[in-house]
């Protein structure tokens, strides 16, 4: 029925399977889309955030999903700035990843604050002094970027190429696209580390709070580092998962395993940092605020055990996996080492998210807990099922991978 | 590390509140929420989502009868001289910027996204789940001065800075100077309430005001000092137990020892 419009030579599943997959989609979107509209009407009040937890599920998923696009911006520096041409293979899909994040990342922003209406004052009225303020402007702009960086890729669609015009259009927007990977390149460090550095500004929040560089805190440097060791990795498992669902080969392992070294380098140097930190923060600053580590956990629920899942099953032990060169070899090792390192990301974000303002800081105050509620899980539901909407929709109609072709002859 | 510098100013308004006179009766709980306009929840079950500008803690010295002993401890704003809420926003809804050194809230600017919540130690700063409704009839008990706030934006205690703008007014009015306010012409609604006058209300850094003393005495305190904010409320009490209650000393140190960092 739509095979008129298959990238050239490939096949695809018959239209019957992919709406039936597009309506199993559809209803992960239209729950979301009810909870986010009833979110709109009543406000944030129907959410499982309160006083005490005014940051909570969105803003870790924010923050989780925006270092996992994090692939985008490095594999395209890494490909256009420093002419590594292997990545060209899955450079396309990283750009797509990171548009998927990056919007997605947009939208949960929008429902989270309590005036959506006033979204627009970050850029009317910026604090220049708030890491948040640089947050907000250097999502949008790379998102821009990203959306133009995406956008040849759309042109590059069999029947839309054949009209000279658009042909030309792309055909030019690829040969500029180092400048826009450059764009991106500076926009994304910035960003990735001011969501750090929001966290490591915050004085009295001693769980979070960091020294630093400069207006820098530590945390705005590891956020980056934390991002660039995970971003790569997420992209050869979302590519990978693809191969699963579609029953085809479309990047080979050789191209994986590069991306697989290149995240290892960078969480290796990460953690290390990381380790570093800790243990300054536990030794050193900890005990000036009159507090110990112990204090900073409490129970099961916000127990040590996050932190050394996040640090060393997470994060020591993917990084010696995806260095070693023997492990990272093995398909198996390197899928399991990149799903170990992501959720140490997603886990270290939720940390500094939630456990930062969970701890009780005055003597005579309690712990408290929290657990998102139905409409943030939903929303949260919405931002992954449009993901899968968007690739499924771009796997199926755009040429994404230049080795597809050969690999499946 | 925000990179934000701080003013300094002529007048810190402040308070020191007694806890040894404090009997935890809620007038200045309830008194602000009448002065400021906050209207009464339809269901304020869930403690976590009420509007408590000033909000009153029980102190317990954690013993067993007979030696049990409980105090009481009025949570407004600190105020503080060196705001953890100020720089981390994004739109500048809040500043410290005014002769005084109160910490403002600008509710038509703010936009809801709780970072400065997030920020400050003291749960001082307090978000709007819903929209304000009063009850038939309340709405003709409501203070002209003070605007009441949509759902979706924070709002906190600021030393009922209607009354200061009245105070300046009045000083204008009587050909005084509006910036050397007298003892007493510019108090807080919990101030004025309190009926065992456990706060003391005044300009912290005018020496014939007694806020000024009281908050050099030896039994002097502030919140977590140790993180450097700097409140301008101070607290007193003669009972150590209740000091130690006002910081952390579980890695060591001594009541109102300086934070090392900057």
């Amino acid at each position: 029925m739509d095979r008129a419009l298959f990238p050239e030579g490939l096949e695809r599943c018959s239209f019957g399977k992919f709406a039936l997959w597009l309506l199993f989609i559809t209803v992960f979107l239209l729950y979301g889309l009810y909870a986010m509209i009833v979110i709109f009407a009543k406000g944030i009040v129907v959410t499982g955030l309160d006083n005490y937890f005014g940051f909570g599920l969105w803003i870790t998923v924010d923050l989780a999903i925006i270092a996992l696009g994090a692939g985008a911006f490095f594999t395209g520096f890494l490909r256009y700035l420093l002419k590594i041409d292997q990545l060209a293979n899955i450079i396309n899909l990283a750009v797509i990843v990171g548009f998927i994040c990056y919007s997605g990342a947009m939208l949960v922003l929008c429902m989270d604050i309590g005036q959506p209406i006033r979204c627009w004052f970050g850029y009317w009225h910026p604090n220049v002094h708030s890491m948040l303020t640089e947050v907000i402007f250097c999502i949008t702009c790379y998102c821009i970027v990203l959306v133009i960086e995406y956008v040849p890729i759309i042109l590059e669609q069999k029947q839309l190429y054949r009209i000279p015009f658009i042909h030309h259009l792309a055909h030019n927007m690829h040969l500029n696209m180092a400048l826009f990977a450059g764009i991106g390149a500076f926009l994304s460090t910035f960003h990735q580390g001011s969501l750090g550095g929001m966290y490591g500004v915050l004085a009295g929040r001693p769980y979070a709070f960091r020294e630093g560089f400069f207006i820098w805190p530590w945390t705005f440097f590891l956020f980056v580092l934390s991002a660039v060791g995970c971003g790569p990795i997420f992209t050869v498992l979302i590519a990978t998962l693809m191969e699963k669902l579609t029953g085809r080969k479309l990047v080979d392992y050789k191209t994986k395993a590069l991306m697989g070294k290149i995240a290892g380098t960078m969480l290796t140097v990460y953690i290390f940092f990381k380790l570093i930190d800790t243990w300054a923060w536990a030794h050193d600053y900890l005990p000036t605020t009159g507090l110990t580590f112990d204090q900073m956990f409490y129970g099961v629920i916000y127990g040590k055990w996050l932190m050394f899942t996040e640090i060393i099953l997470c994060g020591l032990v993917p990084a010696i996996m995806l260095i070693t060169p023997s492990i990272r070899n093995n398909p198996k090792m390197l899928y399991t080492a990149g799903i170990l390192d992501c959720i140490g990301i997603c886990l270290n974000r939720y940390l500094f998210t939630v456990q930062t303002i969970a701890i009780p800081l005055l003597p005579f105050d309690k712990w408290q807990t929290y657990a998102p509620n139905w409409a943030e899980w939903a929303t949260t539901g919405l931002i992954v099922a449009y993901g899968f909407l968007v690739l499924s929709l771009s796997y199926r109609y755009l040429p994404i991978f230049p080795q597809e072709r050969a690999m499946n002859k | 590390m925000s990179g934000h510098a701080f003013k300094e100013f002529k007048i810190n308004w402040g308070m020191v509140i007694d806890l040894d006179k404090c009997t935890g009766c809620g007038a200045c709980m309830t008194a602000c929420q009448v002065e400021n306009n906050i209207a009464p929840m339809v269901d304020a079950s869930n403690k976590m989502r009420t509007l408590s500008w000033m909000l009153v803690f029980e102190l317990s010295n954690g013993k067993p009868a007979p030696e049990a002993e409980v105090a009481y401890l009025p949570r407004p704003c600190m105020q503080c001289g060196h705001p953890a809420c100020v720089p981390v926003c994004p739109v500048v809804a809040t500043d410290k910027n005014e002769e005084g050194g109160i910490v403002s809230q600008i509710y038509p600017r703010c936009i809801g996204c709780r970072y400065c919540m997030a920020a400050c130690p003291y749960h001082a700063r307090y978000f709007n789940w819903e929209d304000p409704i009063f009850p038939k009839g309340m709405e003709k008990a409501l203070s002209p001065d003070t605007s009441t706030r949509p759902r979706g934006v924070v709002e906190k205690c600021n030393f009922c800075h209607t009354r200061l703008m009245h105070a300046k007014d009045k000083a204008r009015q009587d050909g005084g100077d509006p910036e050397a306010l007298a003892e007493g012409a510019y108090i807080p609604a919990c101030v004025e309430v309190c009926p065992t006058g456990a706060i003391t209300f005044g300009d912290l850094k005018n020496p014939e005001h007694k806020v000024h003393q009281l908050s050099k005495s030896k039994n002097a305190f502030r919140l977590l000092e140790k993180l450097g904010l700097k409140p301008q409320v101070y607290y007193m009490s003669n009972r150590e137990w209740v000091r130690k209650l006002g910081d952390n000393y579980a890695a060591g140190g001594k009541p109102g020892a300086e934070k090392k960092h900057s």
